[in-house]
């Protein structure tokens, strides 16, 4: 065989393994009926909640929930959503009368169980703290979400950058998808309306 | 911060201030600094921090630099950017202050550019317009006065967008 013979049939052998990759894309269902796919986005949970009960997520099961990394000495992104995620709720009327919405602080240095109750009570009773213990549990948590969080040092002390997404997760406590800051009220209740039927 | 910083801080800030005073005492026309659409949000109970929004206009013939403020109930200004980065908000203070052109407009609004209210003494309630001062470095203590949005909102005049 001549090296250009050996050269087409390579090239014809790749052109073939492509395809069959770019077929079994197509044909292969995606994962999770949500806009984001599959994939081990969350997993099981047990935290303290604002106001002293314990939330498993095993006990979730059968209703849809979110969750959402923020703090509270954050000037925008997290009171915006917080709000605009109650607003949707209530919009959204009897259908999301049993959904729930968890707010974990990624400054649980600065963020007490009090403080954070009494900032969650400017928002819809349907949003509920989850409290952190330390720093070894953020990291486990944010890690089993994918989420990102980092201290930056300021002048007069420091802030925090952290995932703006809501996560949304369906009945089956599976990662469903996620609502973002920049979207409308009209696609984040959209989504929500089918996650909920879901 | 040590102390050797924040005499170091005290110094430039009354060298700035003074340095305003005396360059606006001979180069800068009144109305060279214009602010508008200032605002705020209320802010949820137990919440140090609220970011306050307005348009800067420069109509004076030479640039000029927002360096910071006070605000009345907190402790202290700072002037801040946040932008979103593959899904992560990100905000940083602006050691530099933000330059406007002469002739320029800068806006600062939810998700850029924005003064920082920190140390807030107690929450900011909806409706109770609120004043403040923005420092410049010629234009120099400007007044501003900001009007109060509820909880959420994306601008000063509407609760949905």
């Amino acid at each position: 065989m001549n090296t250009l013979k050996i050269i087409r049939y390579s090239v014809w052998a790749a052109v073939a393994l492509i395809a069959a990759l770019a077929g079994a894309a197509l044909l292969l269902p995606p994962k999770s009926g949500g806009d984001a796919g599959g994939g081990a986005v969350g997993g099981p949970f047990v935290l303290a909640s604002h106001d002293g009960a314990s939330v498993d997520s095993k006990t979730l099961l059968g209703r849809p929930y979110a969750v959402f990394f923020g703090f509270t000495n954050c000037p925008d992104v997290c009171p915006t959503t917080m709000f605009e995620v109650g607003e949707d709720m209530k919009a959204l009327g009897a259908a999301a009368q049993n959904f729930r919405v968890f707010f974990i602080s990624v400054d649980p240095e600065r963020d007490t169980p009090e403080l954070l109750k009494s900032y969650l009570s400017a928002f819809d009773a349907r949003i509920s703290g989850l409290i952190v213990k330390n720093e070894a549990e953020l990291q486990s948590i944010t890690k089993a979400f994918k989420a990102h969080y980092r201290k930056v040092p300021t002048s007069s002390g420091y802030t925090m950058d952290h995932t703006a997404a809501v996560y949304l997760f369906d009945r089956r406590g599976l990662f469903w998808g996620t609502l973002d800051h920049q979207e409308t009220s009209e696609t984040r209740r959209a989504k929500l309306k089918r996650l909920l039927a879901g | 911060m040590t102390d050797l910083t924040r005499i170091a801080a005290a110094a430039l800030m009354a060298i700035t201030v003074f340095g305003a005073s005396g360059l606006r005492a001979h180069a800068q026309q009144p109305g060279g600094i214009v602010i508008s659409q200032a605002w705020t949000r209320a802010t949820p109970p137990g919440a140090k921090v609220a970011g306050g929004f307005l348009v800067i206009e420069n109509r004076g013939s030479a640039p000029d630099r927002l360096t910071g403020g006070s605000f009345a109930g907190a402790g202290r200004l700072e002037v801040h950017e946040m932008a979103m980065n593959n899904g992560v908000m990100q905000m940083r203070e602006l050691a530099q202050g933000i330059i406007i052109p002469p002739g320029g407009r800068v806006e600062l609004k939810p998700g850029g550019l924005h003064v920082m209210f920190m140390d807030l003494k107690q929450p900011l309630a909806q409706g109770s317009p609120v004043k403040g001062i923005l420092l410049f470095e010629k234009a120099g203590a400007v007044p501003v006065e900001y009007q109060i949005a509820p909880v959420g909102a994306r601008s000063p005049g509407h609760l949905h967008h």
